[in-house]
């Protein structure tokens, strides 16, 4: 059997009850970082809650499968990951080769940043379009992708969420601005404008949720990773108030709402 | 002042008038006499002395170039010459005529505007004449001929006055047919040879004479008294009647163009910019006013002045202390010393204008083919090499402790000579370098043995291996590693025609794309293809033939990069490919731009390109010389012997006076050691010659063998490999 277990947000203690005692039953555990990372904790501590000894996979080890599929034929195995699994849409291919191959498959949910956005800047979910991330660009192409999600959202009035690139190393809101009005000063089509939402460490102790102009943002401090931000299209009015009580946003937004 | 310091000065006088000056090149077949030539114009202009020249080998200033008597490195001289009573200034570069220094020449033509082809009277026309003089029209130089070595014909094979007559108009005949051939149009334009206008010279580089259809109603000394004072051995006369320096720079000055004349010509062939610009207008006028626009054609270590870069300054003064900027580079900087050439003397100037053969320092990351400018400009066209590199050898320090050093001093080996590839093995760590023969990496050993003291071990010599495909395959599925992605690939041969235009650099992606599809087009290739042409490597093209994919042009990098690193690294043996057609029919990517990262798009595409190619028919294929034998009737067997006996064909036999000219091909991978064989197998009595002829099929009893061998020196799994290793089928 395969178990996709989340680990949830930012520290050992975010699994859920369920997760725990299936990491407790397993054979053998499985965790990969490289979609997302548990910011405040170590490898030895969770180790020391779960009572398991954990081997953790690089990219090219889950990619390739072989010795998770192999295990699971015969022994309960389970993967762990930051967040919810199958948020970062990446291990459903593992999910269905495994079913190929007769091997029971299930999920075992972890508190998502999908959900903790709303909880802490009061955007509401239904609100929200498309995500996309911000990736670091490569010989010098910017992928323009996030910029296109963000004007497709906004022509909707809806938010866009988006994901900060951690292949290289933690990408920060700061960075993802600067790329994200490069590809602006090309294209001109007046997307990077406006109110945005800068959040880091989301389910630590303290995270920082910050709403201000584009240009103001980017000169802000998020501290330490991991960082996300929402451009959001169009407020209701009831979202203009928390961003103002909740993220410290400039009062005149009041009069921007729909 | 001394007789050196006075031609210094009229040197820096002409220097600014460039209707007095002529950038020309000697060209020639190896043996033909080019450096002996050299000698006897530079004694001629009091560089050298008169009984030194010819003995001297002036410009052959590499330790080794003298003991092997063959030059390699092209060098250059400045000389002043009078001409109907008014001064000129002549900028002579001296080119290597071994196959093994092909690049040199190329690299020579591209700063000249004039050659002098010299072609041996009793050999006549060789095969790298032909290739020297496709050279030299393909860059838009104009050709004058001398024919050296007459007096060879009249003491050595005794020929009668008529039959000299007739074996030297052969010659005239055999090198217009090629301009002919090789260009109509300007054979049209009246770029032939013509002894009656004196576009030709008759003579002997060694004995320092010459005569021209214009010497002889000067000095009255024509064919017939030639003919007597060889007979009558009394060369000296001779000289002293007709100096070779004389007459050969008297037919240089009136049939070859000035850099006013030229620039107007040649601009448009050796630069692909806005010929509209301040720049390409400039020039095109060969200016001084304009800003500075030099091409690098050579690059020297002085082992004091630092790098040396060498070339033709076509607009623009150079001056110390000017800020320029190499094409490519970000940044600017700062001209040392702006230097002249005497001999192997480089002499600084205050300042250098337009139309001169011109030497630099304090500029960085500059390379042989580098444009400096002192604005932004397009560059020039990168300079085409008519061979590719067929040997590698893998070098190692003696001392581990050299190998900083050592990794120094290829990398600036590398720099000065652009057909020499430098490779790090990165599984052996070995260094690998290339070349275009056994000769050429010998003289790199040498070099960093002797220049740069570095004791070293070479290993023997390998050939280098291609690759290609016989058939079609596809479309073959690519997946990414997380399965988010899919690329659809075929692969066939590209035809002939294509690879021609591509190694010839008529094609290439700095050409302008309807220029490109219209030649391309041209050459046989479908409108669709070749609208889609998204990238070149080697020989190998990629094609792009999706339409309408979202953020595909974003991931082209990724798949370009995937594209040239298969390209680089065949499946068969991990040798380069050569002649792929590669197309992209189709691709389905993921959203979002972190599922779509280089980790995910290279090896898709690597994967795919590697399966379709092993489906598709793959071949190794490898170089072959042709090979040319001049030897005694007598031995003409044990000669033949030596080609056949190494997997060698035979293409043409013939005979002039008592000598067979053998007319051969074979493999590189046989010809190893053949100098010495051929030595011993004809009493040292052949000569021979080697000339760049492509690579071809290896014979399919060989193939298996081979590509084992390869993948064993390689440390790779000794199976062949198949489809299945790189896709599911």
């Amino acid at each position: 059997m395969l178990t996709f277990i989340g680990l949830g947000l930012y520290d050992e203690k975010d699994i859920t009850l369920k997760g725990l005692e299936a990491i407790k039953d397993a054979d053998l555990v499985f965790a990969e970082f490289y979609t997302s990372a548990l910011a405040g904790s170590t490898l030895e501590t969770m180790e020391q809650l779960y009572g398991k000894k954990i081997v953790v996979l690089s990219r090219e080890d889950v990619e390739r499968a072989d010795q998770i599929l192999t295990r699971a034929k015969d022994q309960n195995v389970v993967l762990l990951s930051g967040g919810d699994s199958m948020i970062a849409t990446t291990h459903v291919d593992l999910r269905l080769r495994a079913i190929d191959q007769g091997i029971h498959t299930r999920v075992i949910h972890g508190p998502s940043i999908c959900s903790a956005v709303c909880g802490l800047t009061g955007l509401q979910n239904y609100r929200f379009g498309k995500s996309a991330t911000v990736t670091f660009p490569y010989k010098e192409q910017i992928s323009e992708a996030p910029y296109d999600t963000i004007k497709a959202n906004k022509e909707h009035n809806l938010h866009t969420l988006l994901f900060m690139d951690i292949t290289e190393k933690y990408m920060t809101i700061n960075q993802a601005i600067e790329l994200l009005l490069r590809v602006e000063r090309s294209r001109e089509e007046g997307v990077i404008k406006g109110i945005a939402v800068g959040i880091a460490r989301a389910g630590s102790e303290n995270p920082m949720v910050k709403a201000d102009y584009v240009d103001r943002l980017q000169k802000y401090d998020f501290g330490p990773s991991l960082h996300i931000m929402v451009f959001p299209g169009r407020l209701h009015f009831l979202e203009a108030e928390a961003l103002i009580k909740l993220a410290g946003a400039p009062l005149e937004i009041r009069s921007e709402v729909l | 002042m001394t007789r050196r310091k006075k031609m210094v000065e009229r040197v820096k006088k002409l220097m600014n008038k460039p209707e007095k000056i002529r950038d020309i090149g000697i060209v020639a077949h190896i043996d033909h006499g080019k450096t002996t030539l050299t000698d006897s114009l530079l004694a001629g202009a009091g560089i050298i002395s008169q009984e030194l020249a010819g003995t001297q080998l002036f410009m052959d200033y590499y330790e080794l170039e003298q003991q092997r008597g063959i030059t390699i490195n092209a060098a250059n001289v400045s000389m002043v010459h009078e001409f109907e009573g008014e001064e000129y200034l002549i900028n002579l570069i001296d080119t290597p005529g071994h196959i093994d220094f092909g690049g040199d020449v190329t690299r020579a033509m591209r700063a000249v505007d004039g050659a002098i082809v010299v072609v041996d009277a009793v050999e006549g026309v060789m095969p790298q004449t032909e290739t020297v003089l496709r050279q030299a029209l393909r860059e838009n130089v104009k050709p004058v001929l001398f024919i050296n070595k007459v007096d060879r014909l009249i003491n050595e094979l005794k020929v009668d006055k008529k039959e000299m007559q007739l074996r030297l108009s052969k010659i005239i005949d055999d090198v217009n047919e090629l301009i002919k051939g090789m260009s109509k149009e300007k054979y049209e334009q009246g770029w032939k040879v013509d002894a009656s206008d004196g576009s030709v010279a008759f003579g002997s580089a060694l004995y320092k004479w010459a005569i021209s259809v214009p010497s002889m109603k000067q000095s009255g000394i024509g064919f017939n008294e030639v003919y007597d004072y060889c007979q009558k051995d009394d060369v000296k006369s001779l000289a002293e009647k007709c100096p070779l320096h004389q007459i050969l720079l008297d037919m240089v000055i009136p049939h070859l163009p000035n850099p006013l004349e030229a620039q107007k010509d040649r601009i448009s062939v050796i630069w692909y910019g806005d010929r509209k610009s301040i720049v390409g207008e400039a020039m095109e006028k060969c200016d001084p006013n304009g800003p500075i626009a030099l091409m690098v054609t050579d690059i020297m270590m002085d082992p004091h002045a630092g790098e040396v870069a060498t070339g033709r300054l076509f607009s623009g003064v150079l001056r110390r202390g000017q800020e320029l900027r190499v094409s490519g580079m970000p940044a600017t900087s700062r001209v040392q010393q702006v230097g002249i050439f005497i001999g192997p003397d480089r002499l600084e100037v205050e300042e250098a204008p337009a139309g001169n053969i011109v030497a630099i320092t304090g500029i960085k990351d500059v390379i042989v083919g580098s444009t400096i400018s002192s604005i932004e400009m397009t560059p020039f066209e990168s300079i085409k090499y008519v061979s590719e590199p067929v040997v590698t050898v893998a070098v190692e320090a003696e001392h581990t402790k050299d190998l900083p050093k050592l990794i120094e001093v290829l990398r600036q080996l590398s720099k000065e000579d652009p057909t020499l590839k430098v490779e790090i093995d990165e599984e052996t760590g070995e260094h690998l370098i290339s070349g275009m023969g056994e000769l050429h990496l010998e003289i790199v050993a040498y070099r960093i043995e002797h220049d740069h003291k570095i004791p070293i071990t070479t290993s023997p010599p390998i050939v280098v291996y291609r690759e290609t495909v016989q058939g079609r395959a596809g479309p073959v599925e690519g997946k990414s590693p997380n399965r988010h992605n899919r690329f659809y690939i075929t692969v066939e041969p590209l035809p002939k025609e294509v690879i021609q235009l591509i190694k010839s650099g008529a094609v290439s992606m700095r050409v302008k794309e309807l220029e490109r599809r219209q030649l391309l087009m041209d050459a046989g290739m479908d409108k669709e293809e070749a609208k889609n042409l998204a990238g070149i490597y080697g020989s190998n093209v990629l094609l792009d033939m999706t339409k309408g994919i979202q953020y595909l042009r974003e991931t082209m990098e990724l798949i370009l990069e995937g594209f040239e690193d298969v390209m680089r690294n065949g499946p068969l043996a991990k040798e380069p490919c050569q002649g792929i057609k590669v197309k992209l029919v189709d691709v389905k990517l993921h959203e979002d731009a972190v599922h779509r990262g280089p980790a995910q798009v290279i090896p898709a595409i690597r994967h795919a390109i590697h399966a379709s190619i092993l489906m598709a028919n793959p071949a190794i294929l490898e170089p072959i010389l042709d090979v040319y034998i001049h030897v005694p009737a007598d031995q003409m067997g044990s000669a033949s012997r030596e080609i056949q006996g190494r997997r060698g064909q035979i293409l043409d036999v013939h005979s002039e006076g008592d000598l067979v000219i053998i007319r051969g091909k074979a493999p590189v991978a046989e010809l190893f050691g053949f100098a010495g064989d051929i030595r011993s197998a004809t009493e040292g009595r052949a000569l021979w010659s080697t000339e760049y002829a492509g690579f071809e099929v290896l014979p399919s009893n060989l193939q298996v063998d081979i590509i084992r061998q390869i993948r064993q020196r390689k440390g790779l799994k000794l199976e062949m490999p198949k489809p299945s290793d790189y896709v599911d089928l």
